[in-house]
This record gives C-alpha cells, sequence and structure tokens, in this order.
C-alpha cells in the first residue's frame, strides 16, 4: 500500500517534513494534475557537484501523485536503497481515494480516462527505466535547472510555486544541498536564449525528449542531444540553429529541425503523432501535447530560414 | 602455490575473456539460439533460387534490403486475413503499419554495432527498441525472446556482434494506412 511507503503521517496527510516541488518544465501527461514531494533522510544531503547529475543520498523517495478530472489515479514512487540501487513502484488509488495499491511490474492500461477514447496506462518497471535510467537513475523534475529560481515565466504548462514548494534557494539555505558551485544562486542554471520563445522551447524539449536524446547516453545512430546543458542549447544562439547536425541526422535523411519550415520539421510530425510507430514521446502519454505543438511550430517559423546543406 | 607460465596464462587468458570478449563456447551457444530461433527467417531476406525462395545468405541478418523500397501495402478487404508480407520475408504491413525487419549485423551505422549489451537486454525486457523508443513491433517475437535465460540472451547478443557485418540501413516503420 501506498499508505506504508511513508508518504503520509496520518490517513491521507501528506507528512509535512516531505518537500513539495513543482519543476519549472513539466513533463506533458496527458493534461494530468500532478503533486510531488521528496524525502530526504535527516542529516543528509544531494551531492551537488555535477550540475547535470545529482547525487541523492542513500534513503532518498520521491512520490508524484497523478490525477484526473479531479480524482487520483496513480502515484510512482522511488526509493534510493542503496550506493547505486533504486526501487521503483507504482500505486494505482482506490475508488475511496484513500490509499494506493502497488501495480505489478507489468503496469496497468486502462487506469483511467484522459482523454475521449484515451486511456491512461500506469506505466510497466520497464517503462520506468527507460525514462529514468538504468544503471545511473536520475530523478527527473528534480535538478538545478528544474527548480532554478529564474523560472521561466513562459515554459510551456508551468505550474506556479505554491507557499512550501521547495526551491533551489531553499535546498542551499537549508544545507541539503552540498559541493554545488559557490555562485549557484547569483548565477542560478537559466536556458540561454536569444528570445523567450526560443527559451521556453528548449526548455520543454530539455523535460520532455533530454531524458533519452543526450549526448551522454547516446541512442546508436541518433545523434541528437536536447539537454539543456548540451549543444542544442549553446547553438540555440547561432542565429538559425545553423549546425547540420541539429537539422538533419545524415544527408538524404529529412529534416529534424527545418528553421523556418515547421511542415518540413521531423520533430514536429513525431511530437504530434500517437501512433506507436512514430510518436514521441514513445511512452507516458497517449494525447497530443497541442500548445507546445503550437508553441514550437511558432518558435520553428520564426527562425531564420537558412540554406539546407 | 606457484603457477607455471602456461598456466598463469591460460589463468589470465580465462579472466580476460570473462571480463570482455565472449568465449567461443558463448559465441557457439547464440550461434545455435539464432539458428533454433527462427531469427534468420525474417532477417535474411529471401532471393530467389532454383528451388524457389531461399535465405540470401550473402546478407546474413542484415534485415530489409535499403535498396527494395517498398510500394503502399495492399489494403486487405474486411475478414480474417490480416497481414501481407514482401517477397523477401523482410517488410511486414498489418493494423499497426508496416515494419521492416532490422539489421542485425554488427555494422556499427546501421545494425547493432554500436549497441551496447545492456541495451540489447533491456530491449528485450521492455520490448521497445533501443530498450527505450517505439514498441518493436509484430510479427518480432520479444516474449519468446524475453523467456530465455539472461546468459542465452547474452549469447545471442554475443553471437550477432561475431558475424560479418553489412552496412544496410533498414527503413523506419510506416505508420497504419488511415482509412477514409
Amino acid at each position: 500500500m501506498l499508505s506504508r511507503t511513508g508518504l503520509f503521517s496520518a490517513p491521507g496527510v501528506v507528512d509535512a517534513r516531505h518537500l513539495a516541488y513543482a519543476p519549472q518544465y513539466p513533463l506533458w501527461t496527458d493534461g494530468a494534475a500532478k503533486a510531488r514531494w521528496i524525502h530526504l533522510p535527516p542529516g543528509t544531503a544531494i551531492d551537488g557537484r555535477d550540475e547535470d547529475g545529482w547525487v541523492f543520498p542513500v534513503g532518498t523517495k520521491v512520490w508524484k501523485e497523478f490525477s484526473f478530472h479531479g480524482r487520483k489515479v496513480e502515484t510512482r514512487f522511488l526509493w534510493k536503497t542503496g550506493r547505486r540501487a533504486w526501487v521503483f513502484a507504482s500505486y494505482a488509488w482506490n475508488g475511496d481515494q484513500t490509499d494506493a495499491v502497488l501495480v505489478s511490474g507489468e503496469g496497468r492500461s486502462h487506469a483511467a480516462l484522459a482523454g475521449p477514447d484515451a486511456w491512461h496506462d500506469i506505466p510497466s518497471r520497464a517503462d520506468c527505466r527507460a525514462c529514468h535510467g538504468q544503471e545511473r537513475v536520475e530523478v527527473l523534475g528534480f535538478s538545478a535547472l528544474q527548480l532554478s529560481p529564474d523560472r521561466d515565466p513562459g515554459a510551456i504548462h508551468g505550474e506556479a510555486l505554491q507557499p512550501g514548494m521547495i526551491t533551489l534557494r531553499d535546498l542551499v539555505a537549508r544545507n541539503l544541498l552540498r559541493n554545488a558551485r559557490q555562485d549557484l544562486l547569483d548565477r542560478p542554471p537559466r536556458i540561454p536564449a536569444d528570445t523567450p520563445a526560443t527559451r521556453s522551447a528548449l526548455g520543454y524539449l530539455d523535460a520532455n525528449c533530454a531524458s533519452c536524446h543526450r549526448s551522454d547516453r547516446p541512442i546508436p545512430g541518433l545523434d541528437l542531444d536536447f539537454r539543456h546543458t548540451s549543444r542544442i542549447t549553446r547553438e540555440a544562439d547561432e542565429p538559425g540553429l545553423r549546425t547540420t547536425r541539429l537539422r538533419v541526422a545524415r544527408p538524404g535523411a529529412p529534416a529534424r529541425l527545418q528553421p523556418g519550415a515547421p511542415d518540413r520539421s521531423l520533430l514536429l510530425h513525431r511530437m504530434s503523432s500517437r501512433r506507436p510507430s512514430s510518436q514521441m514521446p514513445p511512452l507516458g502519454t497517449v494525447l497530443v501535447d497541442q500548445p507546445a505543438v503550437d508553441h514550437l511550430s511558432r518558435w520553428i517559423a520564426s527562425l531564420p530560414a537558412t540554406p539546407t546543406p | 602455490m606457484t603457477l607455471s607460465f602456461p598456466l598463469l596464462l591460460a589463468a589470465l587468458g580465462a579472466t580476460l575473456v570473462q571480463a570482455g570478449t565472449p568465449s567461443k563456447a558463448v559465441i557457439r551457444r547464440g550461434a545455435y539460439l539464432v539458428q533454433v530461433g527462427g531469427c534468420n527467417d525474417c532477417h535474411t531476406p529471401l532471393k530467389m533460387g532454383p528451388k524457389g525462395p531461399e535465405p540470401d545468405m550473402a546478407r546474413m541478418l542484415s534485415g530489409h534490403p535499403e535498396n527494395l523500397q517498398m510500394p503502399p501495402a495492399p489494403q486487405l478487404p474486411e475478414g480474417p486475413w490480416l497481414i501481407t508480407m514482401a517477397a523477401t520475408a523482410t517488410a511486414f504491413a498489418g493494423p499497426w503499419g508496416v515494419s521492416y525487419a532490422a539489421n542485425l549485423t554488427p555494422d556499427k551505422e546501421t545494425g547493432l554495432g554500436s549497441w551496447s549489451e545492456a541495451q540489447f537486454l533491456q530491449m528485450i525486457r521492455s520490448g521497445r527498441h533501443l530498450g527505450q523508443g517505439r514498441p518493436v513491433l509484430p510479427p518480432m517475437s520479444v516474449p519468446s525472446l524475453r523467456a530465455a535465460t539472461e546468459a542465452d540472451q547474452k549469447a545471442i547478443f554475443a553471437y550477432l556482434r561475431s558475424i560479418p557485418a553489412i552496412a544496410n540501413r533498414v527503413p523506419a516503420p510506416g505508420d497504419p494506412r488511415v482509412s477514409h
């Protein structure tokens, strides 16, 4: 049962010692309302020397609750039980909304209606690891960029910080983040971009695509990197995103992103698909994120067109 | 106890084999499993021989030939017939769309050459391309592969990494045809 994971201090009451948070660039999950909490064992802290790969103390627990149409559907649970060992679990809420039961490793299909004829599935453990990693597990959505006090006001589906939610500033003040660079709060993480539209577009790609498309865990044959610290971000400062790698996978292949031409950008085609063979992201969503497609279309259309290499 | 030089070499050799390169026995086991598992049935294109279609072993396990561009799949009428297949037995069309047999040779650009063993195992566990992408599509029977022991799954990967690399870029799968 979810109630045995330590989330609650009393039936249905989240323990006030857990830290609620809201990433500035949320992952698209078919419009689900989400609540998130993290627990760090007393006396421990996150090792923040690698800004892109925080190391969490053993005993860290993270919960993420999903609701559709005002009803809690599932809570996902991550628990660090050893230096390199994490437990993954998903809990399905009962009809009375009083507690949630552990779902088998295969996940559960048709857990809730996310939209007309579109069912939300509770992911399998294998799917959890597809995004969170195998050997080096990451707590997605809880990073220096996601908790930065320099919050993007134009973030797609951005959530307002509620009173009491943890930020990077709080983590430092409460000594819950150690070994981070000295000027972390003077120069908080921010996606470098020459326009607000580019900033929010790259933030969206970082949150929704970069758990797989990243240079430190390359997908064979793809050479695509959407992490904010990486090549794509730096190139955002260049007029027209000129680099051929971003634009085409290889000579003769369709353009991934054709500045000035959203209709010729494969990225948008994949984002707009919910057919299993072509949709992106490939899991965790059954509905197209239309506001994001619209934003990225406008952004790509606004980029100066450059000659095809 | 002092090991003689040949014994020391043998011991060291065994360690090296365990640490990195799979042994010949493991590769042989993988070859056997690929044979009895019928991997060639879809991943090696058929060619027309004197007695009819036969596997083109010059293109062993290299998947759907990149130079064979398939026309749109025929639309079957309502009824029990569901799937169509290319003459090479490397392309298939059904309700899921069009799928092409992958290049399983160790070519770095177009095959398994840049896959890690962990990615191969995760592909089997998750049923997803590269262990994290789209679902592996029919007619590939991932559950059968999942039923093998991890040692056997590793042996299959070891064998596939040992065969001749063939550069052959298999097309991406196609979406199902939309009826209007």
